[in-house]
């Protein structure tokens, strides 16, 4: 990689050990992905929840945390993505001492370096969204679907060591979305229905996801015949993003970078299929066995206050007979309280957990704990990633989970 | 002996033998860490330790946790001995660089179908290029 007389400086230690590492780390990736230089990024997003982590990622951390100020501290706006606790709902949720132990240390670590705890997975929609062309280090691959996509900024999935690098040198690798020809379109889906609900978005995303397979494909959808709402968009690319690991889409009439189709694909790029209401319907299963269902979770990504708004609407005047999480940002948990609608949701006996996500959140020791197995939820998301942990996990629309939450079972 | 070039490497050079399949990996999608065996019940490596082993694996998928996972699984020298992928994802990159786990991707035949599962393999990422030698085959 070309290197500044600046990067030289941090590769030699010129500014203390933990830059030393990060730019000697952002370097070994560089080359591997075929960076010819580092690009600098205005913020830095990352993802460390202590089930990832470990103890050993834990004393690493704190390894950094111990050196001093002027050496550990970020450079530019760090923020984090969800911990794996909510600590004032952690005894309802079972969750173990050591696991607490963690969390706390990992925070202290994070904020002796300078790094802003915002704990969220929808900083988009929250925090500070990023501007068209805007190069990040985002570390959340929903955060940086849509960032990418919708809001048409440059980053490419930088996981919790390489955001925290990013966060200390002040810049990224050059490879990637970083770069114009990436970010032409290597796959077209037409869509002959449009999602007309959250779980459908997320089924849309799901099923483009595993039509794409790899990180380096870009799809472009056609066909869509509305502007979807952000909320629609969040669950669409989170869901695209965890089937097919892909990190960038375009709608043609609607992202940015996609006005027409000729914007992001060649004319000879082959439509390779068409998603709609049969292959929809097809990929959802039903309910295992007589549909008894153990916890309805609303999570993954965190939920929006329009979300709750909803939710809240849905369980009033009911109650619930299996427990319900909701979860928000603790950005959002505050608007959720002071409009009434913690309290109508708690009020139906659900429960609004902040600040978390629930499979970042030792999600296989809390199934053991509150023997969860069969599990409702709306995020096709969370459907992909909570079978390896032990879940028979269910995707519904909001209103179908609620009623599971109320009745135990899941309508087939 | 059968040499396969890769596109790029990094870590050690590590023997052992593969485990092999045409599917794709995540430490947190597919994995129970604490067991040591691949959980998720529709992968094609279900219940399978992969302890020790040379995962002979498609594409990387999944979300970011793996670039820290590799290094918590090391650290309880509960992890593979290395992962080679048809298609890396920048995840798996960071997670090796931070592990100093060793990595080789990308190749011109598909390695998951070149590579007998159960062979004795070497995965050189310091070699120009970086190869995937077959040593011993299964019986």
């Amino acid at each position: 990689m070309n290197l500044t007389d600046e990067e030289r400086a941090l590769l030699a230690g010129e500014a203390g050990p933990a830059r030393q590492w990060a730019i000697g780390h952002q370097i070994a990736v560089g080359r591997y992905l075929g960076a010819a230089d580092f690009v600098p990024v205005s913020q830095a997003h990352i993802m460390a929840d202590t089930e990832s982590l470990g103890p050993a990622g834990v004393e690493w951390l704190e390894r950094l945390a111990a050196l001093p100020e002027a050496d550990r501290q970020v450079r530019i706006p760090t923020i984090t993505d969800p911990r794996g606790t909510d600590f004032a709902a952690a005894a309802r949720l079972r969750q173990q001492d050591w696991m607490l132990d963690l969390e706390r240390r990992a925070i202290a670590a994070f904020q002796a370096m300078g790094i802003l705890m915002t704990d969220t997975c929808i900083n988009y929609q929250t925090i500070m969204p990023a501007v068209r062309g805007e190069h990040m280090a985002y570390g959340d691959t929903g955060v940086v679907i849509y960032s990418n996509s919708v809001l048409g900024a440059r980053s490419n999935f930088e996981g919790g060591p390489s955001a925290l690098a990013a966060g200390l040198t002040g810049r990224t690798p050059r490879y990637g979305y970083h770069l114009d020809e990436h970010r032409r379109a290597s796959l077209h889906v037409a869509v002959s229905r449009t999602p007309a609900a959250l779980h459908e978005w997320g089924t849309l995303g799901a099923l483009v996801g595993r039509l794409a397979g790899d990180y380096w494909q870009v799809p472009v959808l056609s066909g869509i015949d509305h502007i979807p709402g952000s909320d629609e968009l969040k669950h669409f690319g989170a869901a695209l993003a965890s089937y097919g690991s892909v990190a960038l889409f375009h709608m043609v009439g609607i992202t940015p970078e996609a006005q027409r189709f000729a914007d992001v694909a060649d004319a000879a790029l082959p439509l390779r299929a068409t998603i709609g209401a049969a292959e929809m319907a097809a990929f959802r299963t039903g309910p295992a066995g007589d549909g008894t269902v153990d916890v309805v979770v609303f999570s993954a990504p965190q939920l929006s206050l329009f979300e709750l708004r909803d939710l809240a609407a849905l369980l009033d005047g009911r109650r619930v007979t299996v427990p319900l999480l909701a979860v928000t940002s603790p950005q959002v948990k505050p608007d959720a309280d002071r409009a009434g609608l913690t309290a109508r949701i708690e009020a139906a006996g659900g429960q609004l957990l902040s600040g978390m996500c629930f499979y970042q959140s030792y999600a296989r020791e809390m199934a053991e704990a509150n023997g969860w197995r069969n599990l409702a939820t709306n995020s096709a998301k969370l459907v992909n990633i909570l079978g390896g942990y032990g879940y028979r996990p269910v995707l519904a629309s909001m209103e179908a989970c609620v009623a599971a939450a109320c009745s135990g079972r899941l309508a087939a | 002996m059968t040499v396969f070039a890769a596109a790029a490497g990094m870590g050690e050079r590590v023997r052992g033998r593969a485990l092999v399949a045409s599917d794709g990996f995540s430490a947190r999608y597919d994995l129970d860490r604490i067991a040591g065996v691949f959980s998720r019940p529709d992968h094609a490596l279900a219940g399978q330790s992969y302890v020790g082993r040379i995962l002979v694996l498609d594409a990387a998928k999944g979300g970011v946790a793996t670039a820290w996972m590799l290094h918590e699984m090391a650290a309880r020298k509960i992890a593979p001995a290395a992962l080679v992928l048809n298609r890396v994802n920048p995840i798996m990159v960071q997670g090796a660089a931070l592990a100093g786990f060793t990595l080789i991707s990308g190749f011109a035949v598909d390695i998951t179908r070149a590579v007998a599962n159960g062979a004795l393999v070497e995965v050189d990422p310091g070699a120009d290029p970086p190869v995937l030698r077959v040593l011993e085959n299964p019986a």
